[in-house]
């Protein structure tokens, strides 16, 4: 056969065919399956009927959206006043808030940990605060580094304009820079919002015993319950399909692994 | 800008910086400590360093995780690179379809993404997870499409008129590709690498799922050893996170070094 460039794409078409998609089939057909293979909703109804797992869907929203608000309020004053503070060495600033990504999270949340057990003596005492400062901290960088790119690639003479044609600084950052640096926003409420319904090592470390939707999970390994375990992946599925649509985020956005490319 | 917002600003930097920081360097600055818990301590020691660097257990789970994480990207920077350079002169349609399957494991959470990989290798395909092969396969799935992502831009910035000239000067296509292609894509290429291994280092889900029950990462460790009562074994941990974050430190300035070193060539090119 003749060499060409199509084919190069051959192995890497396969694998993706092999170990991305077909993955999800197997979710779809052990999700609507049960024990003996028959096909049911039972997991389906299962789990909008049962008080515990739909209680487990409104504490994961709850943290997901605390923590991604926290995470914004601080991301986006940091990403803005570096990309407009005259610093000189902006660069190795952003690097300064992008470092800790690279870092093992686990060992992360263990210096947190120890922290948190110093200041407030017994862990167990405030579950939820403690959660939301877990996941903040691990996911902060996340958040930043999408909204510094957008910002510093913002077109300055847009919010020259702005001012030249009357507006104070508050109306044009609200309606020009703001609006402006959303797909950063929207892109860093995807990486953090999302690891936050299903990271449940962090509630673990930091001793939170209640369930997240990606507890449920861990638990059906657990205990080999493959039907139970592939519902709740299908239902996380479904909620950040749901997200993809309504954020529309570009592709060339995502910062996981920290590149600053 | 006044005075006073910019003391203002330059406070909430540091403060936020304060955040980040602060634990990983009281963990460090603990370390060379005899102190189980932060806040007290009797003498400084090298202790944990030792127990880290002796204990077997600990050895085999960094050598794993590095080597994993080393062969895994490896094999995520062939696959993605290739699989890029091909979609990319594919038919648009092939292209499309691809690159949205490429995007799945970038916005899933890797929970899932380690759960049904163990359930398609481990629980239908019957792959035993002491062969290391559905481990090796989980990491190179998460970071594959993380390489096609950093080689595509640059294949779109390349000039396509450089691949059909080596072709009219008498290349045979591979020649150009090796001699032509890949070199313009090599920056893509070694980000692309270099965001597989921070990938495959920081995993837990996909590990966890997927791994041997004898095996260890460093997270799958840390995370059980959080779970256990053995001082001796958390405080050594504490080192490992002290040399860790000084390697980090190391490389991103060096890599900081480098690009500033590189681009004012450029400028003095530039204004030579």
């Amino acid at each position: 056969m003749r060499f060409s460039r199509k084919a190069l794409g051959i192995p890497y078409g396969i694998f993706l065919l092999l170990f991305v998609a077909a993955p999800l089939a197997v979710l779809f057909y052990y999700a609507f399956t049960n024990g003996s293979g028959q096909f049911t909703f039972r997991n389906l109804t299962g789990f909008f009927t049962d008080a515990n797992t739909l209680g487990t869907l409104f504490y994961s929203f709850a943290l997901a959206f605390v923590t991604t608000v926290v995470c914004l309020l601080i991301a986006y004053p940091t990403a803005y006043f570096l990309a407009h503070s005259r610093l000189k060495s902006k660069s190795v600033m952003i690097m300064l808030f992008i470092m800790p990504m690279w870092i093992n999270f686990s060992l992360r949340i263990t210096a947190l940990k120890e922290l948190l057990t110093m200041i407030e003596g017994n862990l167990a005492c405030y579950p939820f605060l403690n959660s939301v400062l877990g996941m903040t901290y691990d996911f902060l960088p996340f958040m930043i580094l999408p909204i510094y790119n957008v910002l510093t690639r913002l077109d300055q003479s847009l919010v020259e304009a702005a001012k030249d044609l009357g507006a104070n600084n508050t109306r044009t950052f609200l309606k020009v820079t703001l609006p402006l640096s959303m797909p950063g926003v929207m892109s860093g409420v995807m990486m953090v919002f999302l690891p936050a319904m299903t990271n449940y090592v962090v509630l673990d470390m930091l001793y939170n015993s209640t369930y997240i939707m990606g507890s449920l999970i861990g638990s059906y390994f657990s205990a080999y319950n493959w039907h139970g375990g592939s519902m709740i992946s299908l239902i996380l599925l479904g909620i950040i399909c749901l997200f993809t649509l309504l954020t529309d985020t570009d592709k060339e956005e995502n910062v996981r692994g920290g590149t600053l490319l | 800008m006044t005075g006073k917002i910019r003391i203002g600003r330059l406070v909430f930097l540091i403060l936020v910086l304060l955040f980040l920081y602060i634990p990983i360097l009281l963990l460090a600055f603990y370390s060379f400590t005899n102190a189980s818990v932060f806040g007290s301590f009797s003498s400084f020691s090298l202790k944990n360093y030792v127990t880290l660097f002796t204990t077997p257990d600990m050895q085999n789970m960094i050598l794993g995780t590095v080597v994993l994480a080393l062969l895994s990207s490896a094999i995520a920077t062939v696959l993605g690179t290739s699989g890029a350079i091909g979609f990319f002169y594919s038919k648009r349609r092939t292209t499309r379809f691809f690159s949205s399957v490429n995007q799945i494991p970038v916005i899933n959470a890797d929970v899932v993404t380690g759960f049904s990989l163990c359930i398609l290798l481990v629980v239908v395909l019957g792959i035993g997870k002491d062969t290391y092969i559905p481990l090796v396969l989980g990491h190179v799935a998460l970071s594959a499409p993380f390489v096609y992502l950093s080689v595509i831009p640059k294949l779109k910035q390349m000039d396509p008129s450089l691949y059909e000239a080596a072709l009219d000067l008498g290349a045979t296509p591979k020649t150009a590709l090796f001699k032509v292609i890949i070199p313009q894509l090599f920056s893509g290429i070694v980000s692309g690498f270099m965001l597989a291994i921070t990938l495959s280092l920081d995993d837990y889900f996909i590990a966890t799922y997927t791994k041997p029950a004898t095996f260890d990462t460093i997270s799958t460790y840390v995370v059980n050893a959080t779970k256990g009562t053995h001082t001796e074994v958390k405080t050594a941990l504490w080192a490992l996170s002290t040399l860790i974050f000084v390697i980090v430190l190391v490389i991103v300035i060096a890599m900081n070094v480098r690009a500033a070193k590189s681009s004012s060539a450029r400028q003095q090119r530039r204004n030579g």
